[in-house]
């Protein structure tokens, strides 16, 4: 068994009379790209917003490289090591390339308002340090010739890239992506997915949600599936993929 | 960017002189009462920086600003004025009443920690209010403030034993109190100026965008809003704090009626009109709001002398209601502001395209 990098256990989350995750339970390990599939309306993205700790659970326990990060809020949850993508893309639209980057360094460097307005030598070095790490990510997810143009005025697929190297510069451990690959061509998709194995070497281990199946099946190590906020499946992609239950989720089950 | 480091230089020297000539200019053509103007002018650009770290970095609208004026002056007056019989010298009392401004910038940021939009606009209105309220008010059963009277003879600046609330000749110069306090308002200014721009420029001013556009998506991206939020509103209120201070030394009086709600809606005018989170722009809004119905009001009158023979509107009333139009004109044919930057006059182009 690989070492076990987040560990979730009974979590609970209702909204009113809604139970949008019912005693969901994962582990996973360091180094694996880990997929989260569903139909609509599952829980998927809510399980996302419980471990990127922009919902508080209502039960359970949830720690993740030995910290406990129940209901911690979300800076805590992206301090030690968890980075997030949005389905619905959320860049700071007006900023550049390169700057969406930057803020993402904000948590890995420490100037304050006094050292900003000084401007003195470690101010002046870590903003070099934060300008330098962005550039390297952009050239990293290969959108470094767009840096200065504004975050809205790119193509879709930048768009996503530029969220991913945002996320990256948080320097996570565990990497969330929702949906990346939705509205993408085959092409796109393919590039996208040989990004995700390039970082998945690189050491960072990989949460993904998609509803494309069939690229769930030939990305990932392992795959939850949830179906109304229960985990009904876990396990590498040929067994999910035959379990009776995940074709029931999927298909819907034959009457006689 | 592109200007290179002479042209820069040549600039930066021009500018230095005027602003050093300004006052003696202005003095020995217009009169003393436009060098005061003037004065006024650079108090009013502390304070809509101040403003706009709030509204035009992190985003939150503030209808209650002069609060913080209010917190410096008061506390420059109580610490320098027959009134507790303190007298501080300014460089303790100008500090720390930037520094309880500051205190009260956390004070009204801590409730309204989740509120944004028309409901942060709200309280923060009535919070400027209560401030009001409060100076108005604190007369009795202990007398702090001396109420609606306000607080008479503050003591003037007095720099190496040379007090500023009184003429004095300089080889053969006359120096007027309104010329002495140009350059101690000019050199707070800069500072000022040079605090902001070097704070927008660095992690912290990047930080205050992202919240701005997409507080959530900046959540998760680890900043920690409620600090970066509380940190806005206390920097504004430290440069409102130091323009009260300055404010009440330079008036010699001080009463809870200058600082209403009317002030702070004509910062907050400032900040939108020139050009909002652009430094210069917000600069240019403050001197050119602040001159303009002085020049209204010197034109008015006579003009009205001049073509009916008898005046038919009070200058007073006329000159508000010029204003105003002007105002409303402004916000229909530029909504973005006197001198926008350029990220906002590009944003402002591609909402009326699409």
């Amino acid at each position: 068994m690989s070492e076990v990098l987040l560990k979730i256990e009974g979590i609970n989350k209702r909204f009113g009379g809604l139970h949008a995750l019912s005693n969901v339970s994962l582990h996973i390990n360091k180094g694996e790209i880990y997929g989260l599939i569903g139909p609509n309306g599952a829980g998927k993205t809510t399980m996302f917003n419980v471990l990127t700790g922009l919902y508080t659970p209502d039960e359970g326990s949830f720690t993740f490289d030995g910290c406990d990060l129940f209901r911690a809020p979300p800076h805590v949850v992206v301090k030690s090591g968890i980075a997030r993508t949005f389905q619905n893309i959320r860049l700071f639209h007006e900023m550049t390339a390169l700057e969406n980057v930057m803020v993402g360094r904000h948590i890995r460097s420490r100037a304050n308002a006094l050292g900003a307005v000084l401007r003195n030598k470690a101010t002046r070095d870590e903003e070099a340090a934060i300008e330098a790490k962005a550039w390297e990510l952009l050239r990293y997810v290969g959108i470094e010739d767009v840096a200065h143009e504004r975050a809205k005025n790119l193509s879709y697929g930048h768009q996503r890239r530029l969220e991913i190297a945002r996320a990256l510069a948080t320097e996570p451990k565990l990497l969330a992506l929702d949906e990346p690959a939705a509205g993408m061509n085959p092409s796109e998709t393919e590039s996208l997915k040989a990004l995700m194995e390039k970082i998945r070497d690189g050491g960072v281990t990989v949460l993904l949600i998609e509803h494309d199946v069939k690229l769930m099946m030939g990305l990932c190590d392992r795959i939850a599936v949830l179906d109304y906020g229960k985990k009904i499946a876990e396990g590498v992609p040929e067994v999910v993929r035959k379990d009776p239950k995940v074709i029931e989720a999927y298909l819907g089950v034959a009457h006689e | 960017m592109t200007m290179d480091t002479n042209k820069k230089l040549a600039v930066f020297i021009a500018s230095a002189i005027v602003l050093a000539v300004l006052p003696f200019v202005v003095g020995s053509t217009l009169g003393n009462s436009w060098v005061r103007t003037i004065d006024f002018a650079l108090l009013y650009v502390m304070l809509a920086l101040g403003l706009n770290i709030v509204v035009g970095f992190a985003g939150l609208l503030d209808l209650g600003f002069i609060a913080f004026y209010a917190v410096g002056a008061y506390s420059f007056a109580l610490l320098g004025s027959p009134h507790f019989d303190i007298h501080l010298p300014f460089y303790i009392s100008i500090p720390l009443g930037a520094g309880l401004a500051a205190m009260f910038g956390l004070l009204l940021g801590t409730p309204v920690l989740k509120l944004k939009g028309d409901y942060l606009a709200i309280v923060t209105l009535g919070f400027g209010e209560i401030i009001r309220i409060f100076m108005n008010n604190l007369n009795a059963p202990v007398n702090i403030t001396n109420g609606p009277q306000g607080i008479n003879l503050i003591d003037p600046i007095q720099v190496g034993g040379v007090s500023l609330g009184k003429a004095i000749e300089v080889f053969g110069f006359n120096l007027n109190p309104v010329h002495m306090y140009y350059y101690v308002f000019l050199f707070l200014t800069v500072v000022v100026v040079i605090m902001v721009y070097r704070l927008q420029h660095s992690r912290i001013g990047r930080a205050w965008v992202a919240m701005r556009e997409d507080s959530i998506a900046a959540a998760a991206m680890g900043l920690n809003i409620r600090n970066i939020k509380l940190l806005a509103f206390a920097l504004g209120a430290l440069s409102g704090g130091v323009a009260g201070g300055l404010f009440a030394t330079f008036q010699g009086f001080i009463s809870p009626e200058s600082f209403g709600l009317l002030e702070s809606i004509m910062i907050l005018a400032m900040v939108v009109l020139g050009g909002m989170g652009h430094i210069p722009g917000v600069i240019l809004g403050a001197v050119v709001l602040t001159i303009a119905p002085e020049i209204l009001r010197d034109v008015i009158g006579p003009l009205q002398m001049k073509a009916f023979g008898k005046m038919l509107v009070d200058p007073e009333n006329a000159r508000m209601l010029l204003f105003g139009v002007a105002m409303v004109v402004m916000m229909l044919v530029r909504p973005e502001g006197m001198w926008p930057s350029k990220r906002r006059a590009a944003e402002f182009k591609d909402a009326k395209k699409g």
